[in-house]
């Protein structure tokens, strides 16, 4: 379900994970499973925002990270630390990402109703990469538009032409 | 017809058609040659008795005045003029629409069929084109006495589709009377096999009814079947008959390799010289042979790669027991998945033959066409290439042929005032060389113009003005977007779109292309192909304790780093290996590897094309099974890494692209760096 048919009604299903301070929220409908933290291989010359592989089963998978996309500090790893194992659409095709997460919180149902969009004046998080945000518990959830971000780290052009 | 077997049938179709056209433009060469006459003719009648019985009327009743052509020729009434080749080859162009059941607007099949019956001077007789009892055994002499005939369906042919109520009535054609059931092997209803056929059926056949003439019957039904002379006294259902010396079994193949199948010594001499020629034209079809859709095959080589990784891990986990029964075990494993991976890479491999039918119709279309009379010769068509390849070479091979004849083959007129020979010459040609396969196309026309290339790629925009570019990076321009050498574009040879889908297609590939060309004298365009996608011998090597994998056919030699070498320099790097000079590459810098380099580091040679490059590494680990999968879309900016490989420890190494590697050590090498060094 995208955003759009959640302003028509109805309501989504996110799973909720912190990355650094910030908390975000990714539909579970992208989501095909979490796994501990593991052995990333780095990819020379990949850049900071994609910039190693993992192995998920048998298959290589792109670990992507976020907080570099969504200009959030890092914070460090911990025993809470996590990778979520996403399917998006990459160029107009089906592609296996994964992304690291600081933790995991919860599975939570969110109503059309409470997402808002991002203030013009938030000038914190490249505005292009955020669907929406909505008020959780402990302050504001993002809603990263993960279509967006993806397209443009695979147009990304490289620092160093390996 | 379920459209399991209609699929069937079309895929069927497609293979004869393929042989069909190659066996008609080898009769373009020698007419005389009964053994192709003989082909066609079993092609077409092949065609024609499936389509028949796949219910395709239409198409059969085409077939039959095309095959009836090749049936005089056959019989001596006939000689094959260019004319008949024009008509079958157009004849055979109309089949693929007959097959989908496509409409014929414009006439073209009426004209066709006029033409073949002009041809035959009118005369050609209507027969019921579904009649497909004429075909190799018209020639054969029949019994004199009357006969019995015993038949049962094989174990898959009514899951196959056949059908016994036609094949009797078929039979009943040829005479048959006083038939009955043999019921003897009829299981108890509750152990009944609704899909398997357990009656079998027994007549009277008329003398002369020879067995060519029943096996044509049994041409399409997978089945088993006896013809002896009857008994005198009445049939006896007992089975008596299996003690008959005569007695001729067929268990005809369903269908392709049917009109083959002819027992050798029983058949009469004048079948048995016919199909003689046959084995070697169709190769291994002749022999057992399985059809498997393509989807299947990919899939066991997924888990065959799948395998191979748990197999390392196995090894590696064997390693660390020292167990020595476990250990033995894994030696086992290892010893089986590598003969699992070989048999399932074997069974993708596909000749190069499968794509050449194509290339001859092109060049002879082109060469008509354009007035270029040109020779096309192929060499090496057996060469084999895993499927997924063979299917994405097609385009390319099609795109270079083209322009080969529409630009690099001079005009008539042109090649009459050089020394030439007035018909062209375009070789095809296709070897293995180590893991790699070559195909060439060579042609002696007039030649790649360096300064007319340059000239456009500067008026393009494609290069400044001043570039500096050796002779082969100048060629190479041809493969930019949107280049054209062509004054006119020609409706041949496009639009200037083409070579860079070429060179894109290579690419993904893994393979390279390169071009010789020397003005007046020709033009030769070298595609290198890797053997398989799937899995390669790979080199382990680690930097910085990192690990990465060098495709095996690429390594030319290890050697250690002198140790004055051990530090690295402002300019280019070269080893003097043997006398000549390699450039090296440092991957720990290249990649901005943290750390310092141990006292021992080594360096790979590693070759693409002609040139070598070092790589310097801190550490060999070994060779191992790699298991090529791709990188992501996320990463296809990196040129340095071809893909991606799972080790044994379940942790992912990447594969280096020599080939890209070699290009930037040839930067390195460029003149101006080298003699710094060389002095050194």
């Amino acid at each position: 379900m995208s955003i759009h048919d959640m302003h028509r009604g109805g309501s989504m299903t996110v799973v909720t994970l912190a990355l650094g301070s910030q908390t975000l929220a990714i539909p579970t409908d992208l989501l095909r499973e979490i796994l501990d933290p593991l052995p990333v291989t780095r990819v020379p010359g990949a850049g900071a925002l994609v910039p190693g592989v993992v192995n998920v089963r048998g298959s290589v998978v792109p670990l992507a990270d976020l907080k570099q996309a969504l200009c959030i500090p890092d914070e460090g790893q911990d025993d809470r630390s996590r990778v979520l194992v996403l399917d998006v659409m990459l160029g107009g095709e089906a592609a296996t990402v994964a992304i690291a997460a600081d933790a995991v919180h919860e599975v939570a149902t969110i109503d059309a109703g409470a997402i808002e969009a991002v203030p013009a004046s938030a000038h914190v998080w490249p505005p292009e990469y955020l669907s929406g945000l909505f008020r959780g518990a402990q302050g504001f959830i993002l809603l990263p538009n993960l279509e967006q971000i993806f397209s443009n780290l695979a147009n990304r052009p490289l620092a160093v032409q390996l | 017809m379920t459209d399991d077997m209609a699929a069937i049938f079309r895929e069927e179709v497609r293979d004869l058609l393929e042989s069909l056209e190659k066996g008609l433009l080898d009769l373009k060469a020698r007419p005389a040659d009964m053994g192709l006459v003989n082909q066609v003719f079993r092609d077409l009648h092949t065609v024609k008795g499936s389509g028949a019985m796949f219910g395709f009327t239409e198409l059969a009743a085409f077939i039959h005045e095309f095959e009836t052509v090749f049936d005089r020729i056959r019989a001596g009434a006939l000689a094959v003029t260019p004319e008949i080749l024009r008509l079958a080859l157009a004849a055979k162009d109309e089949i693929p629409g007959l097959v989908e059941g496509l409409a014929d607007p414009e006439g073209r099949r009426g004209q066709i069929l006029e033409g073949l019956q002009a041809v035959m001077g009118g005369g050609a007789v209507a027969e019921d084109a579904a009649e497909v009892a004429e075909g190799a055994g018209a020639a054969g002499i029949g019994a004199a006495g009357p006969q019995r005939l015993r038949f049962r369906l094989s174990g898959a042919a009514l899951a196959m589709g056949a059908r016994p109520e036609l094949v009797l009535d078929e039979l009943r054609g040829l005479g048959a009377e006083g038939i009955i059931a043999d019921l003897a092997d009829l299981p108890p209803l509750d152990r009944l096999d609704p899909e398997a056929c357990a009656i079998g059926w027994e007549m009277d056949l008329p003398a002369g009814v020879t067995e060519a003439q029943v096996e044509d019957v049994f041409l399409f039904v997978d089945a088993e079947w006896k013809l002896t002379p009857a008994p005198v006294a009445a049939a006896d259902a007992a089975p008596a008959a299996a003690g008959v010396a005569e007695a001729m079994t067929i268990a005809a193949p369903l269908a392709g390799t049917a009109t083959d199948a002819v027992a050798p010594g029983s058949a009469p001499a004048a079948v048995a010289a016919a199909a003689a020629p046959a084995p070697a034209a169709r190769g291994d079809q002749a022999g057992a042979t399985i059809r498997v859709p393509a989807e299947r095959l990919d899939a066991l080589m997924d888990s065959v790669g799948e395998l191979v990784i748990v197999e390392a891990r196995l090894t590696e986990l064997a390693r660390q027991s020292r167990d020595p029964a476990l250990i033995a075990t894994a030696e086992q494993i290892t010893r089986l998945a590598g003969g699992l991976r070989d048999a399932t890479m074997t069974m993708r491999m596909v000749p190069l033959r499968s794509l050449v039918g194509r290339f001859r119709r092109l060049v002879m279309d082109l060469s008509d066409k354009l007035g270029k009379p040109v020779d096309f010769v192929v060499l090496g068509e057996e060469t084999e290439l895993d499927k997924t390849v063979i299917e994405k070479l097609a385009d390319p091979l099609v795109h270079i042929l083209r322009n080969a004849i529409d630009h690099g083959m001079e005009t008539q007129a042109e090649r009459a005032a050089t020394e030439k020979p007035r018909e062209g010459l375009i070789e095809l040609s296709a070897r293995h060389a180590g893991a790699e396969v070559l195909i060439r196309l060579r042609d002696d026309g007039r030649g790649m113009d360096v300064a007319k290339i340059r000239a456009k790629a500067v008026a393009k925009g494609l290069i400044p003005a001043d570039a500096v570019l050796s002779e082969a990076q100048t060629f190479a321009l041809i493969f930019e977007p949107g280049f054209s050498t062509a004054e006119s574009v020609t409706e041949l040879s496009g639009r200037g779109v083409g070579m860079d889908v070429v060179r894109r297609t290579i690419d993904s590939l893994r393979g390279s292309i390169e071009i010789e060309s020397k003005p007046g004298l020709g033009t030769s365009v070298t595609l290198r192909l890797p053997l398989t996608l799937a899995i390669i011998e790979g080199l382990l090597i680690e930097v910085a304790g990192e690990r990465y994998t060098l495709p095996m056919p690429t390594v030319q030699e290890i050697v250690e780093l002198p140790p004055e070498k051990a530090q690295a320099r402002r300019a280019g790097d070269f080893l003097d290996i043997r006398g000549r000079f390699v450039p090296f590459l440092r991957l720990r810098s290249l990649f901005d590897c943290p750390g310092q380099p141990g006292a021992a580091q080594n360096v790979v040679i590693v070759q693409s094309g002609e040139t070598r490059v070092g790589i310097v590494v801190d550490r060999i680990v070994g060779t191992n099974q790699t298991v090529i999968k791709q990188m992501s879309k996320l990463h296809a900016g990196v040129r340095a890494v071809s893909g991606a490989t799972i080790l044994g420890d379940g942790s992912v190494a990447l594969i280096l692209d020599v080939q890209h590697l070699v290009g930037m050590g040839r930067l390195q090498g460029e003149p101006g760096q080298a003699p710094k060094e060389v002095a050194a």
